[in-house]
């Protein structure tokens, strides 16, 4: 079920043409209204009417996190404050949030894109759907919000928390559609099981999960433990929110709403662009943004661009799930390796909330990896020999995965440190030894 | 009927079975056997105290890996040979014996061992039906 069918289906060919026609406009706004972006072309030796076709993007310089934390709070608008119908921001970890604005017509691109992705989920006007997500600086529940009133849907803007409450309102107006975190999903059907709730007094039919990367394990759990289908959706507050990228019901990856959102995959090392199929960094140019504009954005997500066609009907170019952050990644002997992907092995081999860390360690002119394993109740055999056999187990799916060899340790709960809830996933001693001989 | 067991996942460094017998201690535990089976990596400690339903949740409070198992108190004929005699009566039965080590009871007779067997049923059936006395979780109170 498409929101736009002419967008959604156009031919590639005719796609293209309207990318470029739409990307020179843009080079050539940026130019004369953000002086960061004045500077940064001239600098590469750019003039706007370079830009001759789509292969010529690749000559644009990118446009980083740093770059919108030196321009805080509106360096990087490119039009008058008074043209801005909003703001949102992102919680920086350290400093400043990074602040984007919006005109009355990017809110409305927003909702269309928001619309398309709810529509890729199956949703339709008769759905009661029920956001989660929060509402307030952070885009989510006010994307998602936009393009379910544009559908025409019965909005409940719960925003995120108080559980139980929301469990009340789900079964009272028999909400259809669930728009929420993956991990707030995953909360909320356990509590749907503590409180022991009768499955047939809940309607919901699907839920729409994003603003952190999932696996597909994660998904399935969701998904038998609420009797729903569990859609990805993709987007992030720089490039608009929610609605850049949608997985239809095809479950062939996302689509990501190339008329407006270019996208590209690049190595994270050397900056080139590298051809479909290859993972690597996910690079973003918004075509059509008014009031904060990007090129080349580099969002730090690996993923890979697919240009098959999809059995939905959607000429869109697709993206695989996440699969992790350029920040997270380790290249080991060579090869890209990221704690997601043994969170996917570890998930299928029965561990619930796998608890794992990687040491990464030189020896010699090799580099190890270790993969420290936390034994949970679940997996603990009272027979040595049935944990060497899930010791070797997890290192043969570990090695198949990541194409490298690794040693495998099982280790005693709570060995691994958390942070706030959040468990550090990566040692990397390598680190230490260049500081050594540095310093030497 | 059968010896109720804890076994607690332990990584094979200094000072681990030390936290869990402190533990227990401080918890007014009574030990009563004791079995170590280990790799360079890690071990599984296997304990015999007088309220294994307790031990379970105080050690799972503490943040270790438990799981509660039952194994079978064989009491041993007081001859030579009395151990390796059991053993060849599971044996012909075709009977594994996972691991298997000793328990001392002053109220039994015999010394004791507790057996790990798949089926502790038939491995129970087989032993009684040639004399040997089997005993329940009753033994770990008497002193
Ligand atoms: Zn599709």
């Amino acid at each position: 079920m498409y929101w736009n069918q002419e967008m959604e289906c156009m031919p590639p060919e005719q796609r293209r043409k309207l990318q470029l026609e739409r990307l020179q406009k843009l080079v050539r706004r940026v130019y004369e209204n953000v002086p960061h972006y004045q500077r940064v072309f001239r600098k590469a030796g750019i003039r706007p009417d370079d830009v001759q076709s789509l292969d010529d993007l690749a000559n644009l310089p990118f446009t980083t996190k740093d770059d919108l934390r030196r321009t805080y709070p509106f360096g990087l608008f490119a039009t008058p404050l008074k043209n801005t119908v909003r703001v949102h921001a992102s919680s920086g970890t350290t400093g400043k949030p990074t602040v984007v604005g919006y005109t009355r017509q990017d809110v409305d691109t927003w909702s269309e894109v928001m619309a398309r992705t709810l529509s890729c989920a199956g949703v339709k006007q008769d759905d009661i759907i029920q956001i989660a997500y929060g509402y307030g600086l952070f885009t989510g529940g006010l994307g998602v919000h936009y393009g379910a009133e544009k559908i025409g849907c019965t909005v409940v803007p719960v925003s995120v928390g108080n559980t139980k409450r929301q469990i009340m309102l789900m079964q009272d107006f028999g909400t259809t559609v669930l728009a929420c975190t993956p991990s707030y999903a995953l909360h909320l059907a356990e509590v749907l099981e503590d409180l022991n709730i009768d499955r047939s007094r809940i309607r919901l039919r699907v839920g729409v999960f994003g603003a952190e990367p999932w696996t597909r394990q994660l998904g399935r759990e969701i998904e038998n433990k609420l009797n729903i289908v569990a859609i990805d959706i993709f987007g992030l507050s720089e490039i608009i929110g929610p609605g850049v990228a949608s997985e239809c019901l095809y479950n062939t990856g996302l689509h990501i709403f190339d008329d407006h959102f270019l996208p590209e995959i690049i190595d994270p090392q050397t900056g080139k662009q590298l051809p479909p199929g290859q993972e690597g960094e996910l690079v973003i140019t918004t075509l059509t943004k008014e009031a904060f504009p990007l090129i080349r954005y580099r969002t730090r997500d690996i993923t890979a661009l697919h240009e098959e066609s999809c059995p939905c009907g959607r000429t869109h170019v697709r993206m695989s799930k996440i699969m992790g952050r350029t920040d997270d990644m380790l290249i080991i002997r060579g090869v890209n390796v990221f704690p997601s992907q043994v969170e996917s092995v570890l998930l299928e081999i029965g561990h619930a909330e796998p608890h794992y860390l990687l040491v990464v360690d030189r020896r010699g002119p090799l580099d190890q990896l270790e993969v420290w394993v936390e034994v949970s109740e679940k997996v603990f055999a009272d027979e040595v020999r049935r944990l060497e056999t899930l010791e070797k187990t997890i290192q043969r799916e570990i090695e198949g995965t990541l194409g490298i060899s690794v040693k495998v340790k099982l280790v005693e709960p709570k060995t691994i440190e958390r942070s706030q809830g959040k468990a550090k996933r990566v040692i990397d001693k390598r680190d230490l030894h260049n500081l050594h001989n540095k310093t030497k | 009927m059968w010896v109720k067991q804890i076994s607690i996942f332990l990584e094979n460094k200094s000072g681990r079975l030390a936290a869990v017998t402190r533990l227990l201690a401080d918890h007014g535990f009574n030990i009563r056997a004791l079995s170590i089976a280990d790799t360079s990596d890690f071990g599984i400690l296997r304990l015999i105290v007088n309220d294994p339903a307790r031990a379970y949740q105080v050690l799972k409070d503490a943040g270790f890996t438990v799981s509660e198992t039952e194994v079978l108190a064989v009491e041993m004929p007081d001859r030579p040979g009395g151990l390796a005699g059991v053993l060849d009566l599971l044996n012909e039965a075709g009977i594994n014996i996972e691991y298997l080590y000793a328990f001392v009871s002053k109220s039994a007779e015999n010394a004791l061992v507790l057996l790990k067997v798949e089926n502790l049923e038939k491995a129970a059936g087989v032993l009684t039906a040639n004399g040997v006395t089997i005993q329940g979780h009753n033994i770990v109170h008497q002193i």
